[in-house]
């Protein structure tokens, strides 16, 4: 997809203190309820099933992803199913350098932002990634640089409008490095540091952030895992996310037995955690 | 070992290796690196071996569950081929439209309700599930995609439809719904006693849209061949169109093998007969349970225990239909083991599209027990031959013991569909009627 040149004009300022609404976008939801919703890594397999309930109640949505054929399939889908806006940007957001641009366009085709998802996320090979730092560097760019750079403009422009949830996917392997998996797992550990303080300075500005901390999730992500088919239903893992952002719930567990899960694994004593295969 | 794998009567059971494809893309590629052969799977509803493959590569599809178009206007919807019919339902229902043709789950999907040909209550006015496949797209595992209808490609349209997945991975597909103003069904039960009645019942309702018979197979005597008749039509008075809630409902374990036998089937079936305490029962009834009886309970097939279940179903043409009925009906009675779901139906004149497809004009049986190696295999030897002499055939997406020369006598169009097939798909059925190399001629 190619960009207007003068779309970017109207491109915001990234100062992060208090500017007066200068421009001519509404701030506050769409009078009809529908809501502007910008989804980043769209496609997904718990991004896709959230929007499938957002479309159904007729919101605007815009979607960024690596594929544009996939993104096609997901955009036709969402639009079927009701939503009453839905326009797609494929692209690498490992490339932090496109970040204003493509955010400042996804804002001006919604005109406006009310809901930010933040979905991306690669759970990488843990056992090359012990070995490999361009494998480790990789799952750290994807899941830690790359959010940061996104959330960095976006919070910026929602904090000068007091308007808008941050909602970011986390995820409950960031509670406690573990060996089997600890470099996604401190990507996930730094990303729930960055958001929790982020929360903590622009939550006085009006804008709800959220850490949403899924448990292991069937989807094409977590696809031939031992156990599988035990995880979550993304579906009701979609259901719950949607009433959760609708609140602006600081900090989400789904399903929510994982977080009394992690409050017993993360106060389990290091000399006992160590020699434990989890 | 549970294999990764199952078909609905969890017979026979295979391991295979699975390949879900989550996007029309994924397909051939998948195949990288696979060396054995490979076929597209849906939700596992077909009974026998048709959705199985040994030591082979399953391709799930219901991932690729995405809506792609729908016109509100003419019902014309378009999907991935891994959504289900209850997915469509969800979404078409509140929209006032209903499938054109429905089997009795909701749980399978778009693409293998294609594969199977599937049919439905509605049969002698609406033909097949193929009649209202407008057009879809089959990729070749060399990578070539192709649109299919009656004008594109209609060879392979024909080859698909009811081609059990052997000729390419269906990766969307265009059906036609139907307009409904409500969820409701005009219902009507009525008791017969013998085939005579069950025919007159028929042809009373000829222009009942949704017509099929629960029959009674383990009682004898004065009682052979009682049964309900069951009609209706959509009710043509505006009401809600609210889409169904999620079943709750979970058959929760596997009961032991011996739980069903003929004395307990025996006693079920005559409560079932006399739960209509009157000879004729009418009522408005919500949709879900005039279709989908059983999909109440999720699994609900562990009750016929580990070992499974073994399907049957012919069709007779009309030259021996009443005769072969009977015969047929006597063999099982005689045999002493026991069958819940017996149905009896009518087939129509509608002719599918299909290749391959199952229905011809005649009468329908579908039968089911429970698995006991010598005991129920052997009545099903016995009555796949007698389906063959009474010049019927029997039904691939239920089936698991059909031998390759019947199979062969059966469905005599099968060496077309060997020339339309794809060379890396092949199926634990397809091994079993055709051969391993059958498909290379």
């Amino acid at each position: 997809m190619s960009f207007d040149p003068k779309l970017q004009k109207s491109e915001p300022q990234l100062a992060l203190r208090y500017v007066p609404e200068s421009e001519g976008e509404a701030a506050s939801s769409q009078p009809d309820g529908q809501r502007r919703i910008l989804v980043l890594g769209a496609t997904s397999g718990i991004a896709e099933a959230t929007c499938r309930l957002w479309a159904a109640r007729g919101d605007k949505l815009f979607l960024v992803g690596r594929s544009a054929d996939k993104l096609n399939a997901v955009a036709a889908d969402l639009s079927v199913r009701g939503a009453s806006f839905v326009d797609t940007t494929a692209v690498d957001l490992d490339d932090c350098s496109r970040h204003a641009e493509v955010l400042s366009h996804a804002v001006n085709a919604l005109g406006g932002l009310d809901v930010v998802f933040i979905a991306l996320g690669v759970l990488g090979d843990a056992t090359e990634a012990e070995h490999s730092f361009a494998e480790a560097q990789k799952i750290l760019q994807t899941n830690f640089v790359s959010v940061v750079s996104l959330l960095t403009w976006l919070a910026g422009y929602c904090a000068q409008r007091h308007h808008g949830t941050l909602a970011v996917l986390s995820s409950v392997a960031g509670d406690r490095g573990r060996k089997s998996n600890y470099v996604y797992g401190s990507s996930k550990a730094g990303l729930s540091a960055y958001v929790d303080g982020l929360r903590n300075r622009i939550d006085r500005e009006g804008v709800s952030v959220m850490t949403i901390k899924p448990g292991p999730v069937q989807t094409a992500m977590t696809e031939g895992m031992k156990g599988s088919s035990k995880f979550a239903d993304v579906e009701t893992v979609a259901a719950t996310l949607v009433r959760a952002i609708d609140k602006g719930t600081d900090v989400v567990y789904v399903p929510g037995i994982w977080r009394i899960i992690m409050g017993v694994i993360t106060h389990i004593p290091e000399f006992v955690f160590k020699n434990l295969n989890l | 070992m549970k294999p990764p794998f199952e078909s609905w009567g969890r017979y026979p059971s295979y391991d295979a290796t699975l390949k879900p494809l989550h996007w029309q893309g994924d397909f051939p590629a998948v195949l990288e690196g696979a060396h054995s052969g490979a076929l597209a799977v849906g939700m596992g509803r077909s009974y026998g071996d048709v959705c199985l493959l040994n030591e082979g590569t399953l391709l799930p599809t219901t991932s690729m569950n995405r809506l792609l178009g729908f016109d509100a206007e003419t019902g014309l919807l378009t999907a991935e081929a891994g959504i289900t019919l209850a997915q469509i339902l969800d979404f078409a229902v509140p929209r006032g439209y209903f499938l054109p043709v429905t089997p009795g789950t909701k749980y399978v999907t778009l693409g293998g309700a294609i594969a199977n040909d599937i049919h439905g209550k509605n049969h002698h006015l609406a033909g097949t599930f193929g009649n209202h496949v407008t057009q879809f797209e089959l990729v070749r595992s060399d990578g070539e995609q192709m649109h299919c209808s009656r004008t594109d490609n209609p060879d392979y349209y024909a080859a698909t439809i009811g081609g059990l997945g052997l000729t390419g991975v269906i990766t969307w597909a265009q059906l036609r719904l139907k307009p409904i103003v409500s969820r409701r069904i005009d219902f009507q039960g009525i008791q017969f006693h013998g085939i005579d009645e069950f025919l007159s019942l028929t042809q009373q309702a000829a222009h009942i849209e949704y017509t099929v018979s629960w029959i009674d197979v383990t009682s004898t005597g004065k009682n052979f061949m009682r049964g309900v008749f069951m009609q209706g039509d959509h009710s043509q008075v505006p009401a809600a169109l609210k889409p169904s809630p999620k079943p709750k409902l979970v058959f929760p374990f596997e009961l032991p093998g011996f739980a069903l036998n003929r004395y307990t089937v025996g006693a079920f079936n005559t409560l079932y007969f006399h739960k209509q305490m009157k000879q004729r029962v009418s009522a408005l009834q919500d949709y879900e349970p005039f279709f989908y009886p059983l999909d109440i309970a999720q699994h609900w097939n562990r009750m016929y225990g580990k070992r499974g279940l073994l399907q049957f179903q012919y069709v007779i043409p009309w030259e021996h239909a009443r005769e072969g009925t009977i015969a047929c009906l006597q063999e099982v009675a005689k045999s002493g083991l026991a069958s819940f779901l017996a149905v009896l139906k009518v087939f129509g004149e509608v002719e599918s599209p299909g290749l391959m497809s199952f229905p011809k004009p005649g009468i329908t049986l579908a039968l089911d027990f429970p698995i006991k190696p010598e005991k129920s295999f052997a009545l099903f030897d016995r009555l796949a031959s007698m389906t063959q002499e009474f010049g019927g055939r029997l039904y691939p997406a239920k089936d698991a013991r059909m031998t390759a020369p019947q199979f062969q006598a059966f469905y005599p169009q099968w060496e077309k569909l060997a020339r339309y097939k794809d060379p890396a798909l092949t199926s634990g059925f397809w091994e079993r009627v055709v051969g391993a190399d059958g498909g290379a001629r």
